[in-house]
């Protein structure tokens, strides 16, 4: 149990940099793509250090406190899988943390901000049956939530929730805040909405964010990893080489695909996940 | 025993006691003296029995004399069905008077003509009664406590009302009585005389203030509530003639696939739906909320709707496997998403409410249309969690619009900077109807479970969108109410002492159940689906997962506790304060811009509502024809296959 404990910290200590330098190769790949020479690995580090020596510009009292619980709550999802605990607590906690961001945004009472909120509030209410799904998808792989027993198990999770796989990759899109849906906020300049939800947060309190961010990375790169792992070794070197090729495949999507407008975000999402994770669901059911 | 005709009885003394005490201005003390005495001797004799309960003494009411109880009773569905008469004929809608004709009369011969079985058990106390019994006792007395304020001022905004508040306080009290009747009866004839008390009184209630709206609403609620009760007569019919039983809890003990019993459990539960508002019959509610808000906050909260998924959690056992169950779930799972969808569509606070209501019912509907002990655990918990939640929501949107004169979403912005002490009552009592460590999730987790466990996968699918839209329209009303405008002024918080009476005590059950749902858990519930599964039933929710939620309830108290410690300090003010990027230059107030041409232009922002795609007008009428015809489909089924 202790063990365990400490395997979760020391994940949650890890996840900022993998996915800092997961970001990084993001942009680098990104700007490849794009026939750009690009930043440096480490840009993420050097834009991550310049934040914090900002001043910390903060419109209310309230900001700093949502923007740290944002960040404790991403960083708890990721204790939680880590510990080998329940995947749905997981995906709970992820759903709080990225309520408190938008409050972070509502707290401005500015119009970007406020409309990207929503907006925001939209990807959560997209992406949130497939995340859920995923974790029944585990459940009737292996007959529990918790983690533990997923690396327990004889054979990947894939095998039989293929489905819940690609449901879960089109979700992963508005996870990441990637092209085809990145409503809210978006990595790239030609958003209309210029930064979306963080329009009014600045400064070192930025710098929050952008760690929470990577560690969203980090956990839904983990997620994707979980598909393939069962008890045997090797499985981890596969499941770690889906991640990377799935993330790869992301930057792809985020470099081919324009924004769609959010009718589109939630009929492609909803769509997929009712028909590639409920037909798996359903199949799942009726073989038990 | 005498603690069951305590909880009955008096409240109809003290709703005697206050109905004869008159309008006056100079018995107004006097009233909120028996007002309050009577709430809080109420709650302490729930408590009471509470104790006495679980130190495992039992209740078991036998009524040597009950020729005479009998009889009362029968004098009871005389007058009521007359009542709905007067009305009915009153007000020219005579379809309810057939309505109650209907229901009443064959129960009335059935008792008159020596056809109903005499049994001697009619009162019966076990854990699921004493959890309601908190449930109405405690949140019941609350509201009627937090009513005597929110009376006055609620004649004092709308001045061409007719003053009947004698009588609306005496019958928010019969309504608490009615519903310990109900609770307490095993004898189905007496559950249902106490059912339909529950129907006349949300009908009166619902009526308060006389206006044509309130009419026709009153009396949408109360045909459909009879509709039920009749669904009720036509069980009991079957149970006393077919089967020769009276009571519910022989009912439990048949064989659940016995044709008899189905026919039975398929009324029943058809009587339930109604009553908790489910899909088709959910107008009623919706209608309700032009009543004064403390009939919204118990009838529509946080009791009478509860009567109805109490029996069904009842009946629950029955209905697991059964094609009556396959109705249920999927009537509640529909209603948990659609209703949902609904509440997205809507700005009225009040009526945001309504939608939610009728959605988590739905939830617990369908938990116990599932019929396992995971289900039944999840669908008690979320009672005992909406009901403390909503009831909140419910007082606070009232108090609101008692001193801001609007009870829209809207209008709420910015309320942490205006009115911070309501705000954060009401942030409480959002975050415990769906954020991730409080009750409600607590709840979903298991429910979650229990759906999959039963292989109903479209219980699934209505789960996780249903959740999905839930969260939308709780997020978007709580980022209205955080939303900080400076130099916005404070304004004067004109809310009762009395009122706060009510508010804060109920906040505070919301965080300490929260804190202590393993122990509500271990101690109320468990023992619940022990006696309803005549086996010991694994605890429903791990060690390790407790651990993990209440971690999480540790961080998320920590947030706000430092948050005011600091704020405390500095005022939310540093000097490293700035303004928010209002598309132009910020003119300082955050409230206008200026604009490419240099003048101020002020800004409105709105939420999002997207009454396009899934407003009420859009796919109301859809919602009700498929859940008709999914009801009456199912209906047809059972009944046809039982019969064959």
């Amino acid at each position: 149990m202790i063990v365990r404990i400490i395997i979760g910290f020391l994940a949650v200590f890890a996840a900022p940099f993998i996915g800092g330098i997961l970001s990084g190769l993001d942009r680098m790949i990104g700007a490849r793509m794009q026939r750009r020479q690009g930043p440096p690995l480490l840009q993420p580090f050097y834009d991550f250090y310049k934040l914090t020596k900002k001043r910390a510009n903060i419109m209310n009292g309230l900001q700093i406190f949502l923007v740290i619980g944002h960040l404790m709550f991403v960083a708890l999802s990721i204790w939680i899988v880590y510990t080998g605990e329940d995947l749905l607590l997981a995906v709970f906690s992820l759903t709080l943390a990225e309520m408190l961001f938008c409050l972070v945004a509502f707290s401005a009472s500015a119009p970007y901000s406020n409309m990207s909120a929503q907006r925001e509030l939209l990807q959560m209410a997209c992406a949130e049956p497939m995340l859920l799904l995923m974790a029944i998808g585990f459940y009737m792989a292996n007959g529990s939530f918790k983690v533990m027993d997923i690396l327990h198990a004889s054979e990947p999770a894939i095998l039989k929730t293929p489905g819940m796989f690609a449901g879960f990759l089109v979700i992963l899109v508005i996870e990441l805040r990637k092209s085809p849906f990145d409503v809210s906020t978006s990595h790239h300049a030609h958003q209309e909405m210029v930064k979306g939800i963080t329009t009014d947060i600045a400064g070192s309190v930025m710098a929050y964010v952008e760690v929470a961010e990577w560690c969203e990375l980090f956990l839904m790169a983990t997620f994707t990893g979980m598909f393939f792992i069962c008890s045997n070794p090797f499985s981890f070197l596969a499941a770690a080489a889906a991640a990377g090729l799935v993330l790869f495949l992301m930057t792809l999507v985020d470099n081919t695909f324009p924004r769609v407008r959010w009718e589109r975000m939630l009929w492609m999402s909803w769509g997929a996940t009712f028909i590639f994770a409920g037909v798996n669901l359903l199949v799942l059911t009726l073989t038990r | 025993m005498e603690i069951i005709s305590f909880l009955i009885f008096f409240p109809f003394v003290a709703a005697a006691v206050l109905f004869f005490l008159g309008n006056d201005e100079k018995v107004y003390s006097v009233r909120k003296f028996v007002v309050k005495g009577s709430g809080f001797l109420i709650m302490a004799a729930v408590i009471y029995l509470a104790f006495e309960e679980l130190s495992g003494r039992e209740h078991i009411g036998y009524l040597m004399e009950s020729r005479i109880a009998n009889l009362a009773v029968m004098a009871g569905e005389i007058f009521l069905m007359l009542l709905v008469t007067f009305y009915s004929f009153r007000y020219r809608k005579y379809y309810a008077a057939l309505l109650s004709w209907l229901g009443t009369i064959p129960v009335l011969w059935l008792d008159l003509s020596g056809n109903s079985v005499e049994d001697q058990l009619f009162f019966k106390v076990d854990n699921l009664t004493v959890i309601m019994c908190l449930v109405v006792g405690i949140v019941g007395s609350l509201i009627c406590i937090y009513a005597v304020g929110y009376i006055k001022d609620y004649h004092h905004h709308h001045k061409n009302y007719p003053q009947r508040s004698n009588w609306f306080l005496a019958m928010l009290f019969v309504f608490l009585g009615a519903m310990f009747g109900l609770l307490f009866s095993d004898n189905l004839g007496w559950l249902y005389f106490f059912w339909e008390i529950t129907s006349v009184c949300s009908f009166l209630l619902i009526g308060y203030n006389k206006e044509k709206q309130a009419i026709d609403n009153s009396f949408r609620a109360l045909w459909m509530n009879l509709l039920g009760g009749c669904g009720f007569t036509v069980a009991i019919l079957i149970c006393n003639l077919q089967l020769g039983i009276a009571n519910l809890s022989q009912l439990q003990q048949l064989n659940k696939e016995a044709p008899a019993v189905m026919i039975i459990v398929a009324f029943l539960a058809f009587a339930a739906l109604t009553k908790s508002a489910q899909m088709p019959f959910c107008g009623w509610l919706l209608g309700a909320m032009v009543a004064p808000t403390p009939t919204s906050a118990l009838l529509h909260s946080a009791t009478m709707v509860k009567a109805g998924v109490y029996l069904l959690i009842r009946i629950a056992p029955l209905m697991n496997g059964t094609l009556t169950g396959v109705m249920v779930t999927l009537i509640g799972g529909f209603t948990f998403f659609t209703a949902s969808l609904m509440a997205i569509a809507t700005s009225d606070g009040k009526r945001v409410l309504a939608h939610s209501t009728i959605s988590n019912l739905g939830l617990i509907v369908a938990c116990a249309g599932v019929g396992l002990p995971e289900s039944v655990w999840a669908a008690t918990m979320l009672i005992l969690f909406h009901a403390v939640s909503k009831s909140l929501m419910f007082m606070c949107v009232g108090a609101v619009e008692n001193v801001t004169g609007s009870r829209n979403v809207e209008d709420m912005h910015g309320l942490i900077v205006k009115l911070p002490r309501l705000a954060i009552v009401m942030i409480i009592g959002i975050c415990g109807m769906y954020l991730a460590p409080f009750g409600m999730l607590v709840a979903k987790w298991a429910a979650l479970k229990a759906y999959i466990d039963s292989g109903a996968v479209w219980l699934v699918l209505f789960l996780v969108f249903g959740t999905a839209s839930t969260s939308f329209y709780w997020g978007k009303w709580l980022g209205k109410i955080f939303a900080v405008i400076h130099k916005s002024p404070e304004l004067h918080d004109t809310t009762h002492y009395g009122e706060w009476q009510a508010l804060y005590p109920l906040a505070t059950l919301v965080i300490a159940m929260c804190f202590g749902f393993p122990f509500v858990s271990k101690y109320l519930i468990q023992p619940v689906l022990n006696q309803m599964y005549h086996t010991m039933v694994p605890a429903v929710i791990g060690g390790s997962d407790i651990a993990i939620m209440v971690l999480m309830l540790l961080l998320i108290a920590s947030l706000p506790i430092a948050g005011v410690l600091t704020a405390r300090k500095t005022h939310g003010i540093t000097e490293q304060n700035t303004r928010s990027y209002m598309s132009g230059i910020n003119a300082g107030d955050d409230r206008h811009f200026l604009n490419s041409y240099g003048d101020v232009q002020s800004v409105y922002m709105s939420n999002w509502y997207m009454i396009d795609y899934i407003g009420e007008l859009k796919i109301m009428k859809l919602c009700l024809v498929l859940s008709s015809a999914m009801l009456v489909i199912m209906m047809i089924i059972i009944v046809g296959g039982a019969v064959a």
